[in-house]
């Protein structure tokens, strides 16, 4: 394993120390942040998953609806019964904080208030086909404001995942081991030094012993 | 206060224009990636848009799917159901998790 290119001296080794125990305690925040964002996206996307079945179904039976119509009217026809509404969509987003990401939440409402509004037609010349068509969109229409909601939620909870997931995999697996590694390096060096320093002493001081009492002299006169 | 917008071939969207969403035919990729970037900015904060369109638009969809706002979201067409919002889920599990567990 790499370790960091450092001078192996103890301010060093202190820093290093303090360094690792951060990196710990982010990695272990961070690693809850993740099951934490996991456990709200897998919510959220089978939420998704059942709400889009729901509302993809109910869009393709609009759909048959007005094949349906389109087969007895005209284009025109149907443009001018359709494309002047009696009232108008609107839409508020709040923000929701979940784990950190800004997920929204909205809230749509028309303009115009009563079920009766959604035609904007006179009966006489339509087919009962449109009404049909356009009572089944106005009643999937809750949902699928929730399913805009459901899914930019999960889009931006699955981004936050995968950053968050990157960190704690930076960290578990790069940062924490090059830091011990480098302590280890410290530690060993430190240690040798010492031993070094010790020998270097026990030494010096056999040489300034023999200086003073030269016992090398004495043990040769004596023989 | 932020309005809904349709974008699609006409078929497919008009029933739409009569629940007051704002419904803006189109029929090429060209044109909807230019009119998404427009709408993007005009105060639309939900944009449907059909499965048919939004497959000759991934870059744009990718783009949109990271912003806050708007939501672009996929829906199937009068041609019929591609199973493209279904792929989509999927691959946002993908990114989250590492691999789809909903297969």
């Amino acid at each position: 394993m790499a370790r960091i290119n450092v001078n192996p001296t103890r301010m060093e080794l202190t820093n290093l120390k303090r360094k690792l125990v951060t990196a710990m305690r982010g990695h272990k925040l961070l690693k809850d942040k993740r099951d934490e964002l996991m456990s709200r996206f897998l919510e959220l996307i089978r939420e998704n998953k059942s709400l889009r079945l729901e509302v993809e179904r109910a869009l393709i039976e609009a759909g048959s609806h007005m094949a349906v119509v389109k087969s007895l009217m005209s284009d025109a026809a149907l443009d001018v019964a359709l494309m002047l509404p009696k009232q108008e969509m609107q839409v508020e987003i709040e923000k929701k904080n979940v784990m950190s990401v800004d997920i929204p939440v909205y809230k749509a409402s028309f303009k115009a208030g009563g079920e009766g509004d959604i035609y904007s037609y006179g009966y006489a010349f339509t087919p009962g086909d449109l009404d049909a068509a356009i009572k089944k969109l106005y009643d999937i229409f809750p949902k699928m404001v929730r399913l805009a909601e459901v899914e930019k939620s999960c889009q931006l909870l699955a981004a936050e995942i995968e950053k968050t997931r990157r960190r704690v995999n930076a960290l578990e697996h790069v940062m924490i081991p090059q830091y011990m590694e480098t302590i280890r390096y410290i530690k060993f060096k430190l240690d040798e030094n010492e031993r070094g320093t010790i020998t270097r002493l026990m030494k010096v001081k056999d040489m300034m012993l023999e200086q003073a009492h030269k016992y090398k002299e004495r043990l040769m006169g004596k023989e | 206060m932020y309005k809904i917008a349709a974008i699609g071939d006409k078929d497919s969207v008009g029933g739409l224009a009569a629940l007051g969403m704002h419904v803006f035919p189109v029929e090429d990729g060209q044109a909807a990636k230019e009119l998404l970037r427009k709408l993007a900015e005009g105060g639309y904060a939900i944009i449907y848009i059909t499965e048919k369109l939004a497959s000759q638009i991934p870059a744009e969809m990718d783009w949109f799917s990271e912003a806050f706002s708007p939501a672009v979201i996929p829906i199937p067409g009068v041609s019929g159901n591609t199973g493209m919002g279904l792929e989509r889920i999927s691959s946002m599990v993908e990114k989250a998790v590492g691999v789809d567990i909903f297969k």
